[in-house]
């Protein structure tokens, strides 16, 4: 049976969704001082620098960006065989006391976030982690919830939300897997 | 593509992108390293045993280190306050081992072939920390994972290994992972070190002379002369070895203007690197050592997810 595929967000709606989630951060953070972002490897990576451009676009301030592989921290590895190829982790700077915008490309059971904070946690005590996700999928296996959203999307077991990127890492549309 | 050995015994048999896995698991780990915590609970639960059956203060320190940093519980045995000192044979210890249930046993062992007869008797993982004259692939590993750094990629680069090639387990391990990665390599060493027919194994040159080896080399791998064991037999003296196979500043200059200079360690001081030459610019021989722990852990990592027999 051929696979069903919807379009959630095309380019211009992608690009609204994270000036709005870059102003939303922006208010409730008052401004981007002490504040970074941390991509998820891959798709938050690419978000996370996204929304760094837009927030030097509003504010005239650059926002530290790094990434964070959360393989070596994920709780199936039993399940694994072989393990998973480790990516680069690479936060080039000190995240101690700073306010901390964790992203990804799309927030499904919390285990993926629950491994990158643990992640971050490991590099130093941030001041606070806020959590940034482009869309929400629901089906929550752990207590987290997202305070930055860019579409919140309904979806069953059996669907697949993917993000799909240009050869520039750009986000250009979002798309409902049947 | 993923790693799907249970064990490793050595680099022979492991095919370019089974060792490009490694390296680059190893080279993302690094930053670990680099971190005030360094840890990260990968292995949380896991048992290492390091069976040392051989002296060893750097490999052993290695791979205690590499499965802490993964979190892993380890325990170090040692033939000295083991039971092989009252006669137990390997295949005991190995039963006994096992009963213990322990995740991956490392193991360093004066007998060629030691690692593939436990592995064989043993449901969890092997590691070789070096078999006798065999091979050693955790250092064979850390060797390109340096080389690699420095040069970006192993293809095409000439790598000279000087020395006694013959009870080397570096120069196996290195020979048989440079060539399947694309790198061209050069052989010198006396004639009672140099094992004939070496040269079959692939893109494997055997130079006469150590001039004519390290000449326009990328890296320089000078391998340590085992005084404690066979060196005594095979050299006239140590003062000749070190005039015609030792490098110093001078025959250095024959090699390319960046050439890398490495070393397994312990280095024989003025017997196969001259001092200036070892605490030189460009000796890598320091950050060969702290490559060690990140490949150890990328080891570790990926054994234990290959595939174990069904029982």
């Amino acid at each position: 049976m051929a696979e069903e595929k919807t379009t959630i967000l095309d380019g211009a709606g992608v690009k609204r969704a994270l000036t709005r989630i870059a102003h939303e951060i922006l208010e409730r953070n008052k401004g981007v001082d002490d504040l970074v972002l941390v991509g998820i490897r891959t798709g938050g990576v690419h978000l996370a620098r996204e929304l760094s451009a837009r927030l030097e676009e509003i504010e005239g301030a650059k926002v530290p960006v790094g990434e964070v592989d959360i393989t070596l921290y994920r709780d199936d590895f039993k399940g694994q065989a072989p393990h998973l190829p480790v990516g680069k982790t690479d936060i080039p700077f000190v995240i101690e006391k700073m306010k901390v915008v964790l992203v990804d490309d799309v927030l499904f059971t919390g285990r993926t976030i629950r491994a990158a904070m643990d992640a971050i946690m490991d590099h130093g005590r941030p001041d606070c982690i806020q959590l940034a996700v482009l869309i929400d999928r629901g089906h929550r296996e752990l207590p987290i919830r997202a305070d930055f959203v860019g579409r919140n999307v309904p979806t069953s077991m059996r669907e697949k939300i993917v993000v799909l990127f240009d050869a520039d890492s750009r986000p250009t549309e979002v798309v409902l897997e049947k | 593509m993923g790693f799907n050995h249970k064990d490793i015994i050595g680099l022979q048999g492991l095919t370019r992108e089974e060792i490009q896995l490694l390296l680059d698991t190893a080279d993302n780990m690094k930053e670990i390293s680099g971190r005030d915590i360094k840890k990260v609970p990968t292995l949380r639960g896991k048992t290492v045993v390091n069976l040392f059956f051989e002296a060893s203060t750097r490999t052993r320190t290695s791979f205690e280190i590499a499965a802490k940093r993964l979190s892993a519980d380890t325990i170090n045995i040692s033939a000295s306050t083991s039971s092989v000192t009252k006669g137990e044979t390997l295949s005991d210890t190995a039963r006994n081992i096992q009963a213990m249930k322990p995740d991956i046993i490392v193991m360093r062992h004066a007998a060629s072939g030691a690692h593939h007869y436990l592995a064989q008797r043993v449901s969890c993982s092997v590691i070789n920390a070096g078999d006798g004259a065999h091979e050693h692939p955790s250092q064979g590993l850390l060797d390109m994972l340096t080389m690699r750094q420095k040069f970006g990629a192993l293809d095409g680069l000439t790598v000279a290994i000087v020395g006694d090639i013959t009870h080397s387990r570096v120069a196996r391990s290195d020979i048989f992972g440079l060539t399947t990665m694309g790198a061209s390599v050069r052989l010198a060493g006396p004639p009672t070190m140099m094992p004939p027919g070496i040269e079959r194994l692939g893109n494997v040159t055997v130079c006469t002379d150590m001039r004519e080896a390290i000449a326009g080399a990328d890296v320089v791998m000078m391998l340590r002369i085992q005084l404690e064991r066979q060196g005594k037999t095979l050299l006239p003296t140590l003062r000749e070895y070190a005039r015609y196979y030792g490098l110093n500043p001078q025959n250095l200059k024959l090699a390319k203007p960046n050439a890398m200079v490495m070393h397994p360690g312990p280095i024989n001081r003025g017997v196969e690197l001259s001092s200036y030459v070892a605490d030189g610019d460009q000796s890598a021989i320091l950050t060969q050592v702290e490559n060690g722990v990140a490949v150890r852990m990328s080891m570790l990592y990926h054994v234990s997810g290959g595939e174990l027999p069904t029982e």
